[in-house]
């Protein structure tokens, strides 16, 4: 199966040697963070997660999405997914291996970070996480692995992998549930601490999961002979339609909590995020940005004729995931500690090494998603010819 | 309602800690308990077999009213620093801090009080670890790393910290704090009986517990020529700290979160 991973274009090979270059510069900064520690980050005192976490926090949902594909193709024998179910579950496998290198690269100590499994701590959020991402990735492997082979010989799935599969659904839903947990279980950090926080993780994990599938389904399309079929496409971008109402609808009921309660410690928060407190406000121009770019989307998305044209809809994925790439993979995270403890605004913003490791570890998950999208559609090319 | 869910917690067998705080309690139980006792007992009272079996639960009063901090003493905070070998990266953003002063409005973020008495106006607060009897930072550890001993104590253990900093996003009081870089070269004269500390865990104030195992007060509480802190233990109710609270009014660090801080403010 790897086999095919190994054989390609001359477009494939420096794509890869594209992203081997920017793999190699964020592991040569890796390597410094490692000798200096992570002070070499814009973490600080005050803000002692950053874009680590924050990234980590998004992919996850990212990674759950696949549910998305594999729910309606197994449980309700939704016959146009499947062609694009595999690319689901290698989107989260890649996804989850991200989400992995993202909490290492935030550790102080990452040569400890077995630790977690030699002292097994119930009452860590932390340890349910860890051990709910390492089932998904097995369970996806396995998956992948299984249903790629029978197709390759053209027989159907062995029986007992059909459970496997049912379980990966609830799975799925509990990587992102528990990732909120890690948050939203906090008392002393108000921001985080609100029970819409797991539905709104996963609302927008199924809305901007999706966008990506279908970006790289489209992608696909123009790149090779794989077609994922009209159909598929557009019942992607009617999930999409959904996830994305539901995400703006829960993000509007926080305002309206956080503002109409105007409780401080609550409010201090949102306002820093959206307005700037004390003349700070570093994150704001981010999140009307991503404001904009989720109205621009559900302007496109709401449209059945703007949504089924293909050229609008390629505008709405790509706002739909940027509008969620910044809201949860910069403004959640972060604004949860500011202000401090203390009441004060003490902002952060990423280093360039911070940026690069971080932009290392996308590489690494868009060369995983590469060399997997080949092997399955080279299976399936060979199958047609 | 702390104690009840801890109780769960242990009766679930959810409690990993229990294990470690009962290890640690047959380990050091003895000699520790009894000199603590001894001295929150009281001169002129014999130490007996039921004081040594109360249960001890440790707690700081700092009077506010005698703390001249706002007139710019530091002592506290001077031997605090020195004998814990606590780096000076000055207030950048890689600061460690044990004990610092904080402006009372920061300090108790949550009492805000446009008017209020003169002298609490901008007066300068002694903050440090509250040694909660609740602690979110032991619950959200992966490792264990931060525990709680049996009297009460939050403890660091520096070699098995993976410094995730989950410890830091769950503490309301800004207690801890992360070794961004190696402090060593930071550190003014190191004092050899204490551990410095690597690049990468987190660390604390632990109310000098390495004094208190050998029946010493917290330096601080020794080193404040007012007699502003008073250190003891709370479940004795002739102990000084339970004298003070008793006829005293006091306040403590946002108690509405149920982590249950341990050090008491007299205003
Ligand atoms: S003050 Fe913070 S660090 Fe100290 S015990 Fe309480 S929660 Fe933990
Ligand atoms: S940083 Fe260290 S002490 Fe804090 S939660 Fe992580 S392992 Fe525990
Ligand atoms: S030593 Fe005493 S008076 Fe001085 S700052 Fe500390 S508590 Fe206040």
């Amino acid at each position: 199966m790897i086999e095919h991973a190994f054989r390609g274009s001359k477009k494939y090979w420096s794509w890869l040697l594209f992203l081997a270059l920017i793999i190699l510069a964020g592991f040569y900064f890796y390597m410094r963070q490692f000798s200096y520690g992570l002070g070499i980050t814009g973490m600080s005192r005050n803000v002692s997660w950053g874009l680590y976490i924050a990234q980590f926090t998004f992919i996850v949902g990212v990674a759950a999405s696949a549910v998305m594909v594999v729910l309606p193709y197994y449980l309700h024998d939704y016959k146009a997914f499947g062609k694009i179910t595999i690319l689901g579950e290698f989107l989260a496998i890649s996804s989850v291996i991200m989400c992995m290198l993202f909490v290492f690269v935030d550790l102080g100590q990452p040569f400890r970070v077995l630790n977690i499994f030699l002292y097994p701590t119930f009452h860590s959020l932390m340890f349910w996480d860890v051990v709910a991402l390492t089932g998904y990735l097995v369970l996806n492997v396995v998956i992948t692995r299984v249903t790629l082979a029978a197709e390759r010989n053209s027989i159907p799935p062995p029986k007992w992998i059909r459970p496997i599969i049912i379980i990966s659904i609830p799975w799925a839903i509990s990587i992102h549930t528990v990732t909120a947990f890690l948050f939203a279980g906090l008392a002393g950090r108000p921001f985080w601490l609100t029970a819409v926080l797991a539905p709104r993780f996963l609302a927008s994990a199924f809305s901007a999961g999706p966008a990506l599938l279908l970006l790289l389904c489209l992608l696909l399309r123009r790149l090779t002979n794989f077609d994922a079929g009209e159909e598929a496409i557009k019942k992607l971008g009617l999930i999409i339609t959904y996830a994305m109402c539901v995400n703006v609808f829960l993000i509007l009921m926080e305002f309206f909590t956080t503002f109409y309660s105007h409780i401080p410690e609550d409010a201090a928060h949102m306002q820093y995020l959206y307005f700037g407190l004390d003349g700070k406000a570093r994150l704001a121009p981010w999140m009307w940005t991503s404001a904009i770019l989720a109205i621009v989307s559900l302007a496109i998305l709401l449209v059945p004729r703007a949504r089924r044209n293909h050229r609008t809809l390629i505008v709405a994925c790509i706002a739909v995931f940027l509008s969620i790439w910044i809201d949860k993979g910069l403004g959640l995270v972060i604004t949860g500690f500011i202000p401090s403890p203390f009441g004060k605004v003490i902002q952060y913003w990423p280093t360039l090494p911070e940026t690069l490791i971080a932009a290392g570890i996308w590489a690494i998950g868009v060369f995983f998603i590469t060399i997997f999208y080949k092997m399955a559609l080279s299976i399936r090319s060979e199958l047609e010819a | 309602m702390s104690i009840s869910r801890r109780t769960i917690l242990k009766l679930a067998g959810l409690t990993a800690l229990g294990v470690t705080a009962e290890n640690y309690a047959s380990a050091h139980a003895g000699s520790t308990t009894a000199k603590i006792l001894s001295k929150a007992v009281g001169a002129g009272k014999r130490l007996t077999k039921s004081n040594l079996q109360q249960k001890v639960r440790l707690a700081m009063v700092v009077d506010l009213r005698k703390c001249v901090a706002d007139q710019g003493c530091t002592k506290c905070i001077d031997v605090c620093n020195k004998a814990h070998n606590i780096p000076d990266f000055g207030d950048s953003k890689d600061a460690i801090k044990w004990i610092w002063k904080e402006p009372y409005e920061n300090a108790f973020v949550d009492q805000e009080n446009f008017y209020m008495r003169d002298e609490f106006r901008n007066k300068m607060v002694p903050v440090f670890c509250n040694n909660c009897d609740n602690p979110p930072c032991v619950e959200v550890c992966p490792t264990q790393a931060t525990f709680q001993r049996p009297d009460g104590i939050v403890m660091m253990d520096w070699h098995r910290c993976i410094g995730c900093r989950y410890c830091m996003a769950a503490c309301p009081y800004g207690s801890r704090s992360f070794n961004w870089r190696d402090p060593r070269p930071f550190i003014r004269d190191i004092n050899p009986d204490y551990p410095t500390r690597m690049k990468g865990v987190v660390e604390k104030c632990t109310w000098c517990d390495e004094r208190v195992d050998q029946g010493l007060l917290p330096l601080c509480v020794e080193a404040c020529p007012e007699k502003a802190m008073v250190f003891g233990n709370l479940n004795d109710p002739n102990s000084e700290v339970r004298q003070l609270l008793k006829d005293n009014f006091s306040v403590r660090r946002k108690p509405g979160l149920g982590t249950s801080p341990e050090v008491y403010y007299l205003v």
